[in-house]
């Protein structure tokens, strides 16, 4: 499998005012990208960008389980994430609330379901929040970078966003 | 940008059959008629969609009276659609370190046989 251009492989779409879906395949089987999203000494070596990193990764992998993520940027800035597990079942399905430290009202319920198919993994994260508000507060934070590219590529997210076959 | 009008702009983006409507004058405008087609929905159907991306400035309607052609407003779906864009291609970017680290794994696996058990 060739690897997807920038920005072209995940896929973002707002299904509905309080939701943000993303997805994204993988060239790998589904136990290697679970434990990718849910061992910390492997999320340590991927997650974040733009000079975003974790610098605090703990996973209590359970049902009932906390997490907390803290990211450091480039200019020093932290960023807490937390929360807890509601459902764990490996490899297939991750239910977890998501808060960001000192914005209690946040809050997100984030449902990440892993499908494999010929040793490729697609990943499908549903994140919802209490209200379209917060949802679009998200959006806009907290990786700023300058726009520019985005209009080129109006008609392909509007594509991506277009369900077929449902209109009424 | 007020986020008033920011969050009216993806209410209006919150409806597939709109969205449609967006990709179709993302292509040139159009009247009414013409955007009903695909639809298989009534002009009324449809003028009811348009009410509501015109009220989110998303397109604006032309002064003649018989046509009236839709337009897309492009500058408010480029803030909305640069959130998007930009959240997207920050995700991406972890995501591409992760196929590197995934291809890693694999080769890992590959070399010393079967993977230990969590």
């Amino acid at each position: 499998m060739s690897r997807p251009a920038p920005g072209e492989g995940l896929s973002v779409t707002t299904p509905s005012d309080t939701e943000l879906v993303l997805t994204r395949t993988f060239d790998a089987s589904r136990p290697l990208v679970f434990d990718a999203f849910t061992r910390p000494e492997l999320l340590r070596r991927w997650h974040g960008a733009r000079g975003w990193h974790l610098v605090v990764c703990e996973i209590d992998l359970r049902p009932g389980g906390t997490w907390r993520f803290v990211s450091r940027g480039p200019d020093g800035a932290e960023m807490g994430l937390s929360g807890v597990y509601h459902e764990v079942e490996p490899p297939y399905r991750l239910v977890q609330t998501e808060l960001h430290t000192g914005w209690e009202a946040g809050e997100a319920l984030v449902t990440t379901v892993f499908d494999e198919s010929h040793g490729r993994t697609t990943m499908n994260t549903t994140v919802r929040y209490s209200s379209r508000e917060i949802r679009d507060s998200v959006l806009r934070t907290p990786m700023k970078r300058g726009a520019g590219e985005a209009y080129d590529r109006l008609a392909e997210v509007l594509s991506e966003t277009t369900p077929k076959g449902d209109l009424e | 940008m007020a986020s008033d009008i920011l969050d009216a702009t993806f209410a209006a983006l919150a409806d597939p059959t709109r969205r449609a409507i967006l990709a179709r004058l993302a292509e040139g405008e159009a009247t009414v008629m013409e955007l009903a087609a695909p639809f298989a929905m009534s002009q009324p159907g449809v003028s009811k969609h348009l009410r509501v991306l015109e009220r989110a400035g998303l397109i604006s309607r032309g002064r003649d009276a018989q046509r009236r052609p839709c337009r897309l407003e492009a500058t408010r779906l480029k803030t909305a659609m640069d959130w998007l864009a930009d959240y997207r291609s920050y995700w991406e970017e972890s995501y591409q370190r992760l196929d590197d680290l995934l291809g890693e794994l694999e080769a890992d696996k590959s070399g010393t046989g079967e993977r230990e058990a969590l």
